[in-house]
């Protein structure tokens, strides 16, 4: 059979950093082709590079055998290659009807917008996807997240989709609504329209996808059918190489108590949390997106203090109700996205090394700009921050660099505790190997730090302990001698395919 | 060549350009017309502005904050009708010019609170302010010119090393928000609320407390200005310039605060109030309508944010 859809020897680069290196991937009528990695392994790009919105500088896109080049969305769509982004794009403020037939309305002779026909057919599109119940003419704004992505869905199927990109259309999803998106999905299928299903979720890979294909930075590892893998064999797959060779990581012997959580819970978001973690001890906290790790993270530092269960530093009970009380009870957190919560781009880094401590740099509310400076160009020295100097402007630096003005500004703080929350995502390869010796150093002078990441081998290769998180709850600690990427996969997922198995013997 | 040149200057503050283009301002219209640049020109230049100076200094701490005020200058006619009646009706002069920035701190408080509690945008709040204020002012006062004012009171005719007080307090405020702003905690804040107010929070900010003491200090500076501004002639008018907070606005913006909040500094408005004065007298002395003044402080408004948009465009 002739793929409807094929990349062959795809190469992307941005800049310097190559995301894509030889991809090749194929898309055959009537098949759903499920397409997994971990973050940054370039399943985005790939798929922008599909739908048109990416240009790759090297290799072609077949379509029904014919190599084409799209030279913008418009092209792409117009042959029937639609994208269901991750974060819904529809207007809020529109009908489900508009929302469907933005940008192509039918017309009535006169070249006004059809109503009749444009609410008529939105109809149709949801009967076919089995939404009696949708009502066209409802605002979007109104809607639960499963419904927009129907109106999302139809609104490809309104473009006549031949092949249709889910970005991980389940992330946002209940139980339930999944197992009807899945429906749909198999009701598509069977029309003979082609999916590309991008999911980290392993019990859905294998209830709906007929072939998977692994890509691994920016590398296809491989194409096979599902009969073929196993869970196991999709997570290697996926991780692929020597963890612990990779994140050299030293022994330290484990200190006192420094951080116990008894029973804590942000109501409805993050469950009966109990764990420790001590002096010189690096405990990875692993799930999937989702799962409450960064919930967590702000709730011990005060962010959305805790509405029940008890915190203890050093062993004596800690009230944390606000950032400040966190601060000043000795925890730091580095949070996950620097752009919106750690750094000031438009002030100089001398400013933001000092921000969290400036009460402390200060007489009669007046800063001590020397020591201010001082603190600064020794964060320059201790971190390696390639800077000009202290008072350029950290919106000029490498996302490296701002990650490093980051982690400076709290460990200015003197902290005993340093919650880090993906602490290399979007830096570079040489960047991220610095932040993990510096993780080690930080940990041998006997600082406790617990690290979120989504990435598995970061997770593995650099923890003492690996805290395994799913639905707000605590699925497993894993110590580091048993902690493989299969036992700590299948803590993320477990639970998660029940229901499913439920669902499928019923 | 002009690369260079270009680049020197995108590389100065927006600060020290003005500088040069009030200088270059000056020696232009001083060699078309020597008595632009006599003593009674340059006094009634800064006397007759500095009030506007001195409440684009709030209005910038205000901006840098992330929000903005457009009720500025009703408030500053409120708070000088205020000052009259209190010294009109034998109160000492003291108690007339410090009430107003009581007054002036106490109404922006409320305002601010609404901002940072109720969540109301500071344009809706501040609108809303504007249209209460001004109408609560003619309605009051009913058009009517306060006169009778005691000797004493015309604070703005004092002179100090035979400097008009204005300039002084002009200077003063500047300098010490400058310090405000540069040196302590509070400044800080401001700058971090303003740019960033997720981060500022993370770092444990508090993004109420700072608003409100920004719309707090704001009022206080605003009751400065209304102060100068009620003082400066033997009678007070009811009524400020049209225009009074645009103009006020546009200081702030064209001395390189960023209207989307976090950048600027209290120099670059109060340097580009001069320039708007010094505009003004000298559209008069180059026998050019004064009517294009507008016009003149529109074309700046976009030379500046045109230039700041090609200074990041190299900088990042």
């Amino acid at each position: 059979m002739t793929p409807i859809l094929e990349l062959k020897n795809i190469t992307k680069a941005f800049g310097p950093v190559k995301v894509l290196t030889g991809v090749n991937f194929d898309l055959r009528p009537g098949e759903v082709h499920a397409l997994m990695g971990e973050n940054g392994a370039g399943k985005s790009t790939m798929i922008r590079i599909a739908a048109g919105d990416h240009r790759a500088e090297e290799g072609e896109i077949r379509l029904d055998g014919d190599v084409r080049r799209f030279a913008g969305p418009r092209e792409a769509q117009a042959e029937g290659i639609i994208v269901v982004h991750q974060e819904l794009l529809l207007f809020p403020a529109l009908s489900v009807a508009e929302n469907v037939f933005l940008g192509h309305q039918p017309k009535t002779a006169a070249g006004l917008v059809d109503w009749g026909r444009m609410r008529r057919e939105a109809r149709d599109l949801l009967d076919r996807l089995d939404c009696p119940n949708l009502d066209v003419d409802q605002k979007v704004s109104r809607l639960s997240v499963a419904d927009r992505q129907r109106v999302e869905i139809a609104r490809a199927l309104s473009r006549n989709a031949r092949v249709l990109i889910m970005d991980e259309p389940t992330a946002a999803l209940a139980e339930a609504d999944v197992k009807r998106l899945l429906e749909v999905v198999r009701r598509l299928r069977s029309e003979g329209v082609a999916i590309v299903y991008v999911s980290h979720r392993m019990n859905e890979i294998f209830e709906i996808a007929d072939r998977v294909t692994v890509l691994r930075d920016g590398v296809s590892v491989g194409t096979k059918p599902i009969a073929e893998v196993t869970e196991a064999s999709l997570v290697s797959m996926m991780v692929g190489r020597d963890i612990h060779q990779l994140f050299p990581k030293e022994d330290i012997p484990r200190g006192e108590k420094r951080l116990e959580l008894r029973s804590v819970s942000l109501a409805g978001v993050v469950e009966d949390i109990s764990f420790d973690l001590h002096a010189g001890e690096i405990l990875g906290i692993a799930g999937l997106v989702g799962s409450g790790r960064t919930e967590l993270a702000q709730t011990i530092f005060g962010v959305t203090p805790a509405t029940s269960g008890e915190i203890l530093i050093d062993g004596k009970p800690q009230k944390i109700a606000s950032v400040r009380e966190a601060i000043d009870a000795g925890i730091a957190y580095v949070p996950e996205d620097r752009g919106t919560h750690g750094i000031i781009r438009a002030q100089p880094l001398r400013e933001n090394v000092s921000m969290a401590i400036l009460d402390r740099l200060t007489k009669f509310s007046v800063v001590d700009t020397g020591r201010e400076q001082s603190l600064a160009s020794d964060a320059i020295k201790r971190f390696s921050i390639r800077a000009r100097d202290a008072r350029q402007r950290v919106g000029q630096l490498s996302g490296g660099n701002q990650q490093k003005v980051v982690l400076a500004k709290w460990l200015a703080t003197d902290p005993k505790i340093l919650i880090l929350d993906e602490p290399t995502r979007g830096v570079d390869v040489g960047a991220k190997t610095e932040i993990h010796r510096l993780m080690g150093d930080l940990a041998k002078k006997g600082l406790a730090i617990l690290m979120i990441s989504s990435e598995l081998p970061e997770v593995l290769g650099m923890s003492d302990r690996v805290l395994v998180m799913r639905e707000g709850r605590l699925s497993a600690i894993v110590d580091r001698k048993d902690a493989s990427p299969a036992a700590v996969g299948a803590a993320m997922m477990q639970g998660r395919r029940e229901p499913a198995r439920a669902g499928a013997a019923r | 060549m002009s690369r260079r040149l270009t680049h020197t200057l995108g590389s100065l503050g927006q600060e020290i350009l003005l500088v040069v283009v009030i200088l270059a301002l000056f020696a232009f219209v001083g060699v078309y017309n020597p008595r632009f640049l006599s003593e009674n020109n340059l006094t009634s230049i800064f006397v007759g502005n500095a009030y506007i100076a001195v409440a684009a200094i709030g209005m910038s701490l205000v901006i840098i904050s992330g929000n903005i005020d457009v009720s500025i200058g009703a408030l500053i006619g409120v708070l000088a009708v205020i000052s009259g009646l209190l010294v009109t009706n034998g109160y000492p002069i003291w108690v007339a010019w410090l009430a107003p920035l009581v007054v002036g701190a106490a109404i922006n408080a409320v305002v601010g609170c609404l901002i940072a509690y109720a969540r109301v945008p500071s344009i809706i709040a501040t609108l809303a302010m504007l249209s209460i204020l001004s109408g609560g002012l003619i309605t009051f006062t009913g058009g009517q010119w306060i006169s009778g004012l005691p000797a004493g009171y015309q604070l703005a005719q004092f002179r100090l090393l035979n400097v008009p007080s204005p300039v002084w307090f002009m200077i003063g405020m500047t300098i010490l928000a400058g310090f405000l702003m540069r040196y302590t905690t509070f400044g800080r804040s401001v700058y971090a609320v303003g740019s960033n107010p997720e981060a500022a929070r993370a770092s444990g900010i508090s993004y109420k407390a700072t608003v409100v003491k920004v719309f707090a200090i704001h009022g206080a500076i605003g009751g400065v200005a209304a102060v100068l501004f009620a003082t400066q002639l033997q009678v007070i008018q009811s009524t400020t310039p049209v225009g009074l907070e645009l103009v006020i606005i546009t200081a702030s913006v064209v001395g390189g605060v960023s209207i989307l909040g976090g950048v600027g500094t209290v120099f670059g408005s109060t340097l580009a109030a001069i320039l708007f004065a010094a505009i003004g007298s000298s559209l008069i002395f180059l026998n050019v309508s004064a009517y294009w003044l507008r016009a003149v402080q529109g074309i700046l408004i976009l030379a500046t944010v045109l230039a700041d948009m090609a200074r990041r465009r190299r900088t990042g």
